[in-house]
């Protein structure tokens, strides 16, 4: 049992190629704030790129952004307000959620988990904001991908695929990302107790106007609190831009959806942070909580089905079309039930949040169909050959 | 150019083969008059030509799987193709191998505007989704200047943009779901009507994979309302550099654009003899701007944009007053490649991005590099995000021309790599780049890239030739070198 902890990239290689040569499986941690999340990882050694830290290049003129995969994302964040910028993805922080503190994650984290927050309706997620990237595959070899301009189609495109790939395909040592201006001004509307149907009813409406929601959620009245003063149920519709637009595009808003139900505005706070970062099941450390992305039109009926089967609370985002789930007492946390009910209109539930016998033992991913459950493990293995990178972290056998 | 030498006995067994497709395909979806199969002996890189063994046309997705299947089976090779409008000869036929034509495959199977997606069948152009949604407010935002002709599952191979990708985003980020037929004949479904893939991304990976990957059979994108207003700013500048310092200030200033677009003289002289759009011809750049969005946005941004333009010294400024107006001033930009087609009997479009600070940079030492190869070029480029075309005008008929386009084409995107950029914006690698992919990624990158494609075409029958500068088996690739006895490991610091 080791704990490396590379200070370069040629640190990294070395003891990548010595785990290739023994075959001695790695677990990968950035920051290590999401070891409690995904299937228990079955290595011996752990390799910490915490060194691998630090703002390499940041041209705002250019919206590029190139920093150590390990940098804080607090210490990105900071920058990038300076210059009125920002990571338009809207990174999450689930620090709080998994049972930890805030602040804590690295960019290089949070890109090869592909989290995005409710921006990610609008602006994509992680996967559309990386550029470029250098790491090591589990070959001991380092290589790079991309470049640092946003027009590029220069070779296959594997910034798509180390978003969301967890440390199974290659350690990452440097990332180029896209920035973009912070909107000057921004605004939220709410409407006041609509149950589920008819609040995606208006969202759908909302975002079928050509007014450029930024972002959609829908909170019961039993995940409430995160907005002061209001008992029942909240739907929430956030639009940014300049100031004349924001004040114009609120008023048309208003009007438009006034007929779905009591019209209240949101002074510029943390509901969006909140929603982002899953506050209402913060402090529900009982429950096993999933995240669930299906086709917004779904997202009620789903919830309704569920609700009828399992003890759960719930809220959506993007607009109803991803669901959030924090499920009581169930013995396989309800994967069983939410798997079988998501079949039918197609999407993902991933589990978010849970013990770690029991994420050794329940699909924490959506189990894959046998066809691309293959083609799947062919990928891995055209990176990591003897599977030493975060072995078991997706996938049970991969 | 070469490509990987013809397999000769294969093509000795052209009948059989044809024959062996026949039985899958029936009656005219299988091709195998020489008459006929040179109507597929290019594509939109008309300098290349070679036609294929055979050319299939599959109508439905079990046709595609039997046709793969069986031509792994026979070690026959399948070049994809939509419509030929590739750029970089991404569809370029090979004598030993078929061409597999997605043209039937040319129905829209679902417009969700609940879910706001359209699920299309692969040889939908790219317009016809739009205009399939725009009676209802929507459109397909990726709009690559030939979204008449283009398909949508080219658009997927290529991963193409548009004028409008500045603020929309490319084909990547549009996308939703598809279905792909792997060289096997397996059938896999990525994505649907929801957001991300929850682990590995292999519709982002497929997507601009050039054919190399698999088929698309199915395409979901995500379509958008339209937005309100759209207004555009025609703007002259005495210089490429105040042209520059422009769009920078611009995007510096937190506003991005529907879409913004630079020529330069050449390019404007050209357009405006052509179309007679008004373009003003007494200076060296134009920018086009166009604000889109709601009416109070458009308003308020078509000012700050007229005020940074006139800071950095603009000598003229025309704000579109209506839909009209803003049409005539895209005119000569959408006209520019035919009007430079007029001036001159060839041009060899190049697609190569750069970091939009180096533009002044690049195109001085493009304008030396003109000098050198003693070849006139016209610039148009998607300013906003650096994306470059410059056109080189040569004549194919003057011996050595053509090398020398070439010649000076290689030397524009080593130019663009060597101050930070990359070697194709939009238009793929193809056969065209691929000697160049060299300039971009050493050979560790590479093979990676192919160890990739091994994943999904073990032995490389799918579009070989292409993207890749050398063809390299897949059991060699998979190998791992150990050299145990030289292992850093002792001085990694432990802790
Ligand atoms: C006048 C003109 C203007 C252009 N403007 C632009 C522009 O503004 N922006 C831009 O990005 N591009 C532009 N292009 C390039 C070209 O139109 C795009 O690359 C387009 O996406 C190609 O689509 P296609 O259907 O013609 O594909 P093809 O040319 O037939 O094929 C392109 C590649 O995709 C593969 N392929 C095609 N269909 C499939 C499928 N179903 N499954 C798997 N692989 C497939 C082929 O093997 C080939 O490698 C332009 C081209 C022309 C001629």
């Amino acid at each position: 049992m080791a704990d490396f902890r590379p200070t370069d990239a040629s640190d990294l290689v070395s003891i990548l190629a010595w785990a290739a040569a023994e075959k001695e499986p790695v677990e990968v941690l950035g920051r290590g704030t999401k070891r409690g999340l995904g299937r228990p990882v079955e290595a011996a050694h752990r390799l910490d790129l915490s060194q691998l830290s630090g703002i390499r290049l940041y041209e705002p003129a250019e919206l590029v952004l190139t920093v150590g995969a390990a940098t804080p994302l607090a210490e990105i964040e900071a920058v990038l307000r300076d210059a009125d910028q920002m990571l338009a993805f809207e990174p999450p922080d689930w620090g709080e959620l998994l049972g930890g503190e805030a602040g804590g994650q690295s960019l290089g984290g949070i890109l090869s988990c592909n989290f995005g927050g409710p921006r990610r309706l609008k602006m994509g997620a992680a996967r559309d904001h990386l550029l470029g990237f250098s790491g090591v595959n589990g070959r001991g070899e380092a290589f790079k991908a991309g470049g640092r301009v946003v027009k590029n189609v220069t070779g296959y495109d594997l910034c798509k695929l180390l978003c969301g790939s967890y440390g199974t395909l290659a350690a990452l040592a440097e990332v180029t990302v896209k920035v973009l201006p912070r909107p000057e001004e921004e605004a939220t509307l709410l409407i006041l107790g609509l149950n589920d149907q008819a609040a995606i009813a208006a969202m759908t409406e909302a975002l079928n106007s050509p007014h450029e929601i930024s972002a959609a959620a829908h909170l019961p009245a039993a995940c409430g609190g995160l907005v002061p003063g209001v008992a029942g149920s909240v739907t929430a519709l956030r639009i940014e831009g300049p100031k004349p637009s924001v004040v114009a595009r609120l008023g048309v808003l208003r009007e438009l959806l006034g007929t779905h139900g009591e019209i209240a505005d949101l002074p510029r706070g943390q509901l969006w942070q909140d929603i982002g970062d899953a506050k209402p099941f913060a402090g529900l450390p009982d429950h096993v909580v999933w995240r669930v992305s299906v086709a917004p039109s779904t997202g009620a009926a789903l919830a309704g089905d569920l609700g009828r089967r399992l003890d759960i609370r719930h809220f959506y985002d993007w607009g109803g079309g991803l669901l959030w789930l924090a499920v009581a007492g169930a013995e396989d946390g309800g994967a069983g039930a939410i798997r079988e009910a998501i079949k039918a209109g197609g999407g993902h539930a991933t589990l978010i949040r849970g013990p770690e016998d029991f994420r050794r033992e329940v699909p924490v991913f959506e189990p894959l169909a046998p066809g691309l459950a293959a083609l799947t493990a062919r990928v891995k293995a055209g990176f990591d050959p003897q599977g030493i990178l975060n072995p078991g972290r997706l996938y049970r056998d991969m | 150019m070469h490509m990987p030498p013809p397999d000769e006995a294969l093509i000795a067994r052209r009948d059989e083969i044809v024959a062996g497709l026949r039985a899958i395909v029936p009656g005219e979806g299988v091709i195998s008059t020489e008459a006929e199969r040179r109507a597929y002996e290019s594509d939109g890189l008309t300098a290349y030509r070679q036609p294929p063994l055979a050319v299939v046309l599959p109508s439905t997705v079990e046709e595609v799987s039997r046709v793969l299947r069986y031509c792994r089976a026979q070690g026959v090779k399948v070049v994809p193709r939509g419509a030929g409008t590739s750029l970089s000869g991404g569809a370029l036929p090979l004598a030993d191998g078929i061409i597999l034509g997605l043209g039937k495959f040319n129905r829209i199977l679902e417009i969700d505007f609940a879910n706001r997606c359209v699920v299309a069948q692969p040889g939908v152009t790219n317009l016809g989704i739009t205009l399939a949604v725009q009676h209802a407010g929507f459109f397909y935002a990726p709009d690559p200047s030939s979204q008449i002709a283009c398909t949508i599952g080219g658009n997927v191979a290529e991963n193409s943009g548009g004028v409008h990708c500045l603020k929309y985003g490319v084909t990547t980020n549009n996308l939703l779901g598809l279905e792909v037929v792997l060289m096997d004949g397996e059938v896999v479904r990525l994505g649907g009507k929801h957001l991300d893939a929850g682990t590995l991304d292999l519709m982002g990976v497929m997507t601009g994979s050039e054919g190399l990957l698999g088929i698309v059979t199915e395409v979901t994108v995500r379509i958008l309302p339209r937005p309100s207003t759209a207004r555009a700013l025609l703007i002259g500048f005495p210089s490429s550099e105040t042209a520059g310092d422009t769009v920078a200030d611009i995007i510096g200033s937190g506003i991005i654009p529907g879409g913004m677009e630079m020529m330069d003289r050449p390019a404007i002289h050209a357009a405006e003899d052509f179309v007679h759009a008004g373009y003003p011809l007494d200076v060296e750049a134009l920018l086009i701007v166009e604000l889109d969005g709601p009416e109070a946005e458009v308003d308020h941004l078509v000012e700050r944009v007229e005020t940074i333009a006139n800071r950095h010294g603009a000598v003229s400024c025309r704000i579109s007053q209506n839909e009209e107006e803003r049409l005539v001033f895209w005119a000569g930009r959408k006209a520019a490649f035919p009007a430079v087609g007029r001036i001159s009997p060839d041009y060899y479009c190049m697609d190569g991005t750069i970091p939009r600070g180096r533009l002044t940079e690049v195109l001085t030492r493009m304008a030396a590099l003109s000098e050198i190869h003693g070849l006139r070029v016209a610039n148009v480029f998607h300013a906003g995000d650096g994306n470059l075309h410059p056109l080189i005008l040569y004549d194919a008929n003057q011996p050595g021309e053509l090398d020398r386009a070439e010649a000076m084409g290689s030397d524009i995107l080593r130019l663009c790599v060597e101050v930070g950029g990359v070697l194709t914006g939009e238009h793929g690698v193809g056969v065209e780049k691929r000697d160049l992919m060299g300039t971009m990624f050493n050979q560790m990158d590479l093979d990676q890239q192919m160890r990739l494609k091994c994943a999904f075409d073990p032995e490389g029958l799918l579009n070989p030739g292409k993207v890749f500068p050398e063809l390299r088996r897949c059991a060699e690739l998979g190998k791992m070198h150990v050299h145990r006895g030289e292992l850093a490991f002792p001085d990694i610091p432990r802790f």
